[in-house]
């Protein structure tokens, strides 16, 4: 069917002016509708999936309606669920630990790129260390954080055991204690996240031309000059895109509070997407989870734009 | 001669000390793997018996597989939820991916963008519309509705399309004054040139689809219908104290993941590091 786009040999002997302009609008027409046929089927399934939805979204942050209730219950409220969000403190405490959890971001790059140098000239065994860092990336988050809690158990588990042999006497009770869950799952997400920006700096690492540390060796730089002042500003491209992959994935972490905490205990790890989580799918209010769902796709949209903005300006190509 | 040695001698206690920080990475699942083969009464042993003394690998893993809740049922459906998920997303991502970089129409590039943009959507973001949309087109609870969530990926279209891109168009040009149609150019000549690329996006697709929790969570009521990671989540909550089981039972949901990414190592890691440094 897509092959009707080649000229065939009775349009060939037309008169060279209706040829020209004939068979130009043919093949045109000819490929709208051959890159329609190929673009559809995600079109389709993109338009079903994530555009409708989205759209509805925004449409019912303005309504107030239960999910068991008919659709005739709906009932249009204006902007009475985002003022409910402002004095809701389970909404606040959210936003203000996803914000706490964005530090993860930094940390887990500062190691992988502490890492990516040190695997990328230095040891042997290279492709060892890629896939033992790797690891916790591709496994299971539920089967991960089921390990960790038991690792996490407060008296009997191994990292108390470990503390309590060093001496340490009142270890913390890690996911059990309010003030410590939240650096926890950070703990777990900074272990998970690493081997990802481990790999995507070793990439970049290989990218930078080996002649400008050739030059700084010649002009006798130490190690410490060449990373300050080749390393560091060439993989900055590399780094802005973890900055900012990492801050849209730390907005959608679920997994780990789902299976670990369920948002506590006392609320301590609450974050929008659990707190969304929960007013959807176990309080069923469609209106005030849609209400929540627009601020995280705010908040993930600006960041986005950020990126966009911010790629020009502050990264050095 | 002397100072390549000592670099040599540099290098190999790098290696040492990096040894030991990559321990850090994989005790953990070498302390799941030995407790899931112990007896329950020496879990919390310490020191750590790393090679359990008591050896009950067999009854655990048989607790799991052929339990109460059978694990071989849940690693069926896992199995089929992931490979048509993965064959459907390969397939509708290299048609778009195709149509977007070698087809040239007008409208191609909007449509891009447009697609491009639904990236920024937070999956969370669209939850409960799709919730309701499931429950109303009689999608929800079904495999054919979870399926369905992971075909339409904008990543694995953003992906094969850069390496439909290298594709020189003098190839293409060539082809069609033989006579072939873009049709047959795709399957005949791109697809192809790009199987490297086809294979990595289908083994990272295969891992998160089998790695998935939420969408799993959400969209299936039915026990009988549960992937892996959701009766993990299950059979946890219910064997709460029974630590070996529930360690035998995350051996079993991380183990054919491992083979899969030993198996395609290079293609993952290159997918991810190309993938990261074209942005």
């Amino acid at each position: 069917m897509a092959s009707k786009s080649s000229t065939t040999a009775g349009e060939l002997q037309e008169s060279p002016r209706t040829m020209k302009k004939s068979k130009k609008s043919k093949i045109e027409k000819s490929e709208n509708l051959v890159g329609f046929l190929f673009v559809s089927p995600m079109l389709l399934g993109i338009s079903v999936i994530v555009l409708f939805p989205i759209v509805a979204t925004f449409i019912l942050a303005f309504a107030d309606w239960k999910f068991v209730t008919g659709i005739d219950q709906l009932q249009w409220v204006g902007f009475d669920n985002f003022i409910a969000l402002t004095s809701d403190e389970k909404f606040t405490k959210s936003v203000i630990n996803n914000a706490i959890f964005i530090f993860t971001v930094p940390i887990t790059m500062f190691c992988a790129l502490f890492l990516a140098v040190i695997i990328d000239k230095n040891v042997y065994l290279k492709s060892y260390f890629k896939v033992a860092f790797f690891m916790p990336y591709i496994s299971s988050v539920v089967a991960i954080a089921v390990v960790w809690q038991v690792l996490f158990h407060p008296s009997q588990g191994p990292i108390n055991q470990v503390l309590m042999t060093f001496g340490i006497e009142n270890p913390p009770t890690w996911i059990s204690d309010p003030n410590f869950a939240l650096i926890s799952l950070m703990i777990i997400h900074t272990w998970i996240s690493i081997g990802f920006s481990l790999i995507v700096y070793i990439a970049g690492l290989q990218s930078i031309p080996k002649e400008l540390y050739e030059a700084a060796d010649i002009d006798g730089a130490n190690s410490w000059y060449k990373f300050r002042n080749i390393t560091f500003p060439l993989i900055s491209p590399t780094s802005f895109f973890l900055l900012i992959t990492g801050i849209i994935a730390s907005f959608k972490v679920f997994d780990l509070i789902a299976v670990l905490t369920e948002g506590g205990p006392l609320n301590s790890t609450t974050m929008l997407v659990w707190h969304l989580y929960e007013r959807a799918f176990l309080d069923l209010d469609v209106g005030y989870a849609s209400a929540i769902a627009v601020v995280l796709f705010l908040f993930v949209f600006s960041i986005t734009i950020i990126q966009w903005i911010g790629q020009k300006k502050w990264v050095n190509y | 001669m002397q100072k390549q040695r000592n670099w040599n001698v540099k290098k190999i206690i790098t290696t040492i000390i990096l040894f030991f920080c990559s321990i850090a990475f994989l005790l953990p699942f070498v302390w799941m793997l030995s407790t899931s083969l112990k007896i329950e009464a020496d879990v919390f042993k310490y020191p750590i018996e790393w090679i359990p003394t008591r050896w009950n690998a067999a009854s655990n893993y048989q607790e799991v597989w052929f339990g109460d809740h059978p694990f071989y049922l849940y690693y069926w459906n896992s199995i089929k939820v992931a490979i048509c998920t993965t064959a459907i997303s390969v397939v509708v991502s290299s048609l778009a991916a195709y149509g977007f970089s070698k087809v040239r129409f007008p409208a191609g590039a909007w449509l891009f963008i447009i697609v491009l943009a639904t990236y920024m959507v937070p999956p969370q973001a669209s939850l409960v519309p799709q919730f309701i949309l499931y429950r109303y087109l009689g999608l929800f609870d079904t495999h054919i509705g979870l399926i369905l969530l992971g075909s339409f990926s904008v990543l694995g279209t953003f992906m094969l399309r850069q390496f439909f891109i290298g594709i020189h168009n003098d190839f293409i040009d060539a082809a069609k004054i033989d006579g072939a149609g873009h049709w047959r150019i795709f399957w005949q000549i791109a697809l192809p040139v790009v199987r490297p690329a086809v294979a990595t996006y289908a083994i990272l697709r295969f891992i998160w689809t089998w790695n998935d929790y939420q969408n799993p969570l959400i969209f299936l009521r039915t026990d009988a219908l549960y992937t892996i990671q959701l009766a993990m989540q299950k059979f946890t909550t219910i064997n709460g104290s029974f630590y070996t089981l529930i360690m035998a039972a995350a051996v079993s949901a991380i183990l054919p993941l491992l083979i899969v990414f030993i198996l395609g190592q290079k293609h993952v890691i290159d997918g991810i590091a190309l993938g990261g440094v074209k942005g």
